[in-house]
């Protein structure tokens, strides 16, 4: 620690910082633009002057960027000297002679930190009356909206996206006040993760497209702590609402999970919510087929019908922990599943035993970050759980730091540590069935089919540890090369990380990954083993549990059982036959939340909320369960899930009543099953200092009247919450101070924008001031030691042998293999048509070329060819989870060409129709 | 156009200029300027599609290249001329009376600052110090360094570019 004064008062900070994040860790106001707690100083701005002086004789000091300067113990500087003062304001002076007075018009107006800077440096008259430069904006695409005449040339932009995020299309032209930020043509920002943009740029040149369409000032804004439902990562989020329509979704920080970042399908995966999709009444089908509203009651009392003809409960990895414990209460044990397709169930049982197995770290995102080598074996995390992907872009740049550390380079100076690492790189090495969008920073790659994938895992781990089986492994010489090329590297690694998932379906990758994180350990190094499922409650609904697997309960529906399919498509989850015959056999209540195949065979089907719309948990890859809030109140006969689930359980007289509100559930969930889910977050009668709620609306929410003026002029009386410590409205108070979990939005006195979030951490890029939130289920058992490990997994599968028949492997989207997401419309743009990837040898052999259309048995559908430089001979790689494609069964299937296959664009099959 | 077929856009005595360079540079990349100039020296400016081929030549994206091209004032971008003036406007000149100079160039020429003759014989462009203070108002013409410019000498010395 160092101690340094500050305008007369002394503070204990960290060394090895800069100056300017030293002091607003100390929550002092001092304006900036181009430092970024994410990604360091390059001192470019000039906006955060400060006066540093010599010794304690020393009266006139010298000017500096605090961004630039080293923290030295004993230093004294001062914020408020008038020569500092001055200075910052004369940039914001030179910064606005070309910066519009668009501010009304513009969507940053109201959360502009450079409107905030502005202020806080006091300029407030402008005496520049000369011509402003002027630009043409680019079309970037369905998520981004360009307006460069706002721009400040703070470089932030590019840094983001070309050196945090690893994008290439986004570029600095031209020099001194002819800057232009944006691509070398118009287009789509191909970078999956372009709309973190909207939060980097401090004012108003890169915006939220979607949320431009149907705009609101932030301060109108209701929002709530929610959790990303999009992957497994659990990214934390706020989605604000008004009018009863999702407006926007941003980034709510988390030390351990996202901390400043989303990626786009969390970010613009949300609009699902206003889908004309929406299931909004409750119905029934009536004797002549048709589907009726039939109002909440009598759909209720026919569910009761239902759950008395020896109903089993379908479950999903996609409703919450809560919704899935009360559907599994109503039906009991034995007569629930968890939703998972039966290969997807098994994967996901395994993964989990190789958590409480211990042996290798569980590791967050921050943990992801600070590895120092990276095998990533079969799973393509950039199309399954995004976010991972851009951490581990984080991670390769621990070689540049510790160059830079070698180099006396303190870490935080940006330019410079890159300029000295120029390519230099840490290991990431990457196993994959087909090519992959970080494939740019990895050290070696290598392509085979995931059996061939845990047959190199498994050589890695013998070739660490020879008391892990090799059986008689033979590779190709690229995969001995590979191999011995990641043993090497993970074998001097002090932090080593092993990535893999359960995007493959093969289960044997998994065992692959676990047993060259166990030989790590057993060589003395400390690693971490990452492995994560494809939903966002994926693990939550396996760590909970059920009787009957996927295939049991399509059985006992085909059977003549009812059944209860909560917020699952069952089509998406096994064979389309099989499930098509279960559905017209069974007499069933779907509650789902938009129209899917499944629900169109509901005998009774009732409108479940969004994530928005209720309050739950869903548990991510490291088990870690987080709890989202409701943000606004649904329309229409919209409920949660586990509320019609309350109320069929008290209309039932035998399974007792239902759960007055969400409290009561949640604790009685904990009783039953994880007694962390009561305490990761703050009950409903938490109260912040002073004994209020907490806000879900900023203080300055306008025209409760006025909104709904044109239905009455009378005020309605704000919804009481009785669920949650939140109000529905402005009163209460959200000064940060507060349960971490607990944090509706972030904004503090003269910090407007996102940047306030530093008011509600600890210290910069720290946890939040309540505690980062959340709560691992899943705790490694007493460790078993590397001997029972080493024994665990023996099993070495056999070589991957190409034949005239393609062995089907799936593969993912980050754009559209999401079934509630790739319902919404900014996705939906940026959704490819179905593909299927094959080798060019493949592709020659079947007489087709790239954008020709292949056909076979199971595939239901033509998809595109597309040609992957990876992807072995004798695989096809099929696209998973497309809207208008079902569940696609691993296996060897003869592929044909179909000579009638248009090439259509990408999006939704329907809107193309239409369109 | 494919790969291979937009790095043939470049002469094969193109390619070669540009793969020497690269030969002295640790990576390809650093070749850029290099090769943005080479291009300029055999086709008088930078077209989109010669952008294309030497970001594929160098392995980097479109973006990037553009993003150097654009930051030197001396890497066109645009068509130019057969022959480019470029008047010095820097201090020095200016005290020897550039403005006025600038002025009668212009006129001279029939054309503003940034423009081009309808003949494509000269492209003018203002620019800084060419480092001959000393003999101000100065200007060049492609490579020579003109001194000592006068509105009367324009005749002669634009008469020497055909």
């Amino acid at each position: 620690m160092a101690t340094i004064n500050v305008d007369g008062q002394q503070y204990e900070v960290k060394e090895g910082q800069n100056l300017l994040h030293a002091v607003l860790s100390q929550q002092l106001n001092l304006p900036y633009f181009c430092w970024h707690p994410a990604m360091g100083s390059v001192g470019a701005c000039r906006q955060c002057a400060i006066i540093q002086y010599a010794d304690e004789d020393d009266e006139r000091g010298r000017l500096g960027m605090a961004c630039m300067t080293d923290v030295v113990d004993g230093m004294r500087i001062s914020i408020a000297a008038p020569q500092a003062a001055d200075f910052r304001e004369s940039v914001i002076e030179w910064l606005m002679e070309n910066h519009p007075h668009d501010c009304p018009v513009c969507e940053e107006g109201g959360e502009c930190h450079l409107q905030d800077m502005t202020v806080m440096t006091g300029h407030s008259v402008r005496k520049y009356r000369g011509t402003k430069r002027t630009w043409e904006n680019q079309n970037l695409g369905p998520f981004i909206g360009h307006e460069m005449n706002r721009c400040i040339t703070c470089f932030r932009c590019v840094r983001y996206y070309r050196d945090y995020a690893g994008g290439t299309d986004l570029s600095a032209f031209g020099s001194r006040s002819r800057m232009y930020f944006g691509r070398s043509e118009d287009g789509p920002l191909e970078s999956e993760f372009s709309g973190n943009l909207v939060e980097v740029c401090p004012t108003g040149v890169f915006t939220d497209k979607p949320f431009a369409t149907h705009y609101t000032r932030k301060w109108d804004l209701q929002s709530a702590p929610s959790v990303c439902p999009g992957c497994a990562v659990g990214c934390n989020v706020f989605p604000s609402e008004r009018y009863g329509v999702l407006k926007r979704v941003q980034n709510r920080y988390h030390g351990e999970v996202n901390g400043y970042f989303l990626c786009d399908r969390g970010r613009f995966g949300s609009h699902f919510i206003n889908s004309d999709q929406r299931i909004r009444h409750a119905g029934i089908r009536a004797e002549d087929g048709v589907f009726e509203a039939s109002g909440a009651s009598n759909a209720i009392a026919e569910a009761v019908k239902l759950v008395t003809m020896d109903a089993v409960g379908i479950g999903s990895p996609r409703a919450s922990f809560e919704a899935n414990f009360a559907l599994k209460k109503l039906v009991g044990e034995e007569r629930f599943c968890t939703g998972l397709g039966d290969n997807e169930a098994m994967l996901i049982e395994l993964a989990l035993s190789i958590q409480r197995e211990g042996g290798a770290r569980t590791p967050s995102l921050t943990d992801v970050e600070a590895a120092d080598a990276i095998l990533i074996l079969g799973e393509d995390v950039l199309n399954t759980a995004p976010r991972i992907a851009l951490a581990v872009r984080q991670a390769v740049r621990a070689e540049a730091f510790t160059m830079a550390q070698e180099a006396g380079i303190p870490g935080w100076q940006d330019a410079g540590v890159r300029g000295h690492a120029q390519q230099a790189l840490s290991p990431l090495f990457i196993a994959s069935v087909a090519t992959t969008r970080i494939d740019d920073v990895a050290s070696a790659t290598w392509g085979g089919a995931p059996q061939d994938i845990a047959r190199v895992g498994a050589a890695i781990a013998h070739g660490i540890d020879p008391t892990y089986a090799a059986a008689d492994v033979e590779l190709s010489a690229a995969g001995i090369d590979f191999m011995h090329q990641v043993i090497a590297a993970l074998g001097s690694a002090k932090r080593p990380l092993i990535v893999s998932g359960t995007g493959t379906g093969d289960p044997d990758v998994l065992r692959a990954a676990a047993n060259v994180a166990w030989a790590l350990k057993a060589k003395g190094s400390d690693p971490a083993l990452l492995l994560s499922p494809l939903e966002a409650n994926s693990y939550g609904v396996a760590l909970l549990g059920g009787g009957l697997s996927m295939s049991d309960a399509l059985d006992a529906m085909t059977g003549g059982s009812a059944a209860i399919v909560m917020e699952n498509d069952l089509y998406r989850r096994g064979d389309a036959q099989r499930v098509s015959a279960a559905c017209s056999e069974s007499k069933m209540l779907v509650l789902d939340i938009l129209e899917n195949e499944t629900a169109e065979h509901a005998t009774v089907l009732l409108p479940a909320s969004t994530y928005a719309e209720c309050t739950g948990t869903y548990v991510n890859y490291e088990t870690r369960a987080q709890r989202f809030y409701q943000v606004f109140e649904p329309d229409d006969e919209i409920r949660p899930a586990w509320r019609w689930i309350s109320d069929i359980a008290d209309a039932l007289d035998s399974s007792g009543a239902g759960w007055a509100n969400i409290n009561v559930l949640i604790e009685e969930c904990a009783k039953a099953t994880h007694a962390a889910l009561a305490t990761i977050s703050p009950p409903s009668d938490y109260r912040v200092e002073g004994g209020t709620r907490i806000p879900r609306q900023p203080h300055r929410y306008s025209g409760r009247t006025a909104m709904r003026a044109q239905i009455s002029v009378h005020e309605p009386k704000a919804t009481v919450d009785d669920e949650t410590p939140f109000n529905y409205s402005m009163e209460g108070q959200n000064l940060g101070t507060q349960d971490g979990a607990a944090v509706p939005f972030v904004w503090s006195p003269g910090w407007n924008s996102n940047q306030s979030v530093f008011k509600f951490q600890q210290e910069v890029g720290g946890a939040l001031l309540g505690g980062d939130p959340g709560a691992l289920l899943v705790a490694p058992a007493p460790d078993s030691g590397d001997a029972s490990r080493a024994t665990k997994f023996q099993e070495v599968p056999d070589a991957f042998v190409a034949t005239e028949a393609f062995l089907v492997v799936p593969v993912h989207a980050i754009f559209g293999s999401d079934e509630l997401s790739n319902a919404s419309w900014p996705i939906v743009e940026r959704m490819p048509a179905p593909f299927a990837l094959l080798n060019v040898a493949d592709a020659k052999r079947l007489g087709v070329q790239a954008g020709a259309g292949i056909s076979g048995p199971g595939l239901g559908a033509s998809f595109e060819v597309l040609i992957d430089d990876r992807i072995p001979a004798g695989m096809v790689g099929v696209v998973h989870g497309l809207p208008g494609i079902r569940a696609i069964a691993a296996g060897r299937i003869d592929l044909s060409v179909d000579p009638d296959f248009i090439r259509r664009p990408g999006g939704h099959p329907d809107v193309i129709a239409r369109g | 156009m494919s790969e291979t077929e937009l790095v043939h856009v470049l002469s094969g005595e193109e390619i070669a200029e540009i793969e020497a360079e690269i030969a002295h540079l640790p990576d390809r990349e650093s070749a850029a300027i290099d090769a943005l100039m080479i291009v300029q020296k055999h086709r008088g400016w930078v077209s989109d599609t010669s952008l294309h081929a030497i970001a594929r030549l160098l392995g980097m994206s479109s973006d990037a290249l553009d993003s150097i091209a654009t930051f030197y004032n001396l890497i066109f971008r645009q068509p130019v001329g057969r022959h480019v003036a470029m008047v010095c406007d820097s201090v020095s000149c200016y005290v020897m009376g550039a403005d006025g100079l600038g002025k009668a160039i212009q006129e001279y020429l029939g054309i503003a600052f940034g423009g081009t003759t309808d003949d494509d014989r000269f492209t003018l462009l203002p620019i800084v110090c060419l480092g001959a203070c000393d003999k101000a108002p100065t200007m060049m013409i492609d490579d020579e360094l003109i001194e000592n410019v006068t509105a009367e000498r324009l005749g002669e010395i634009f008469g020497r570019f055909e």
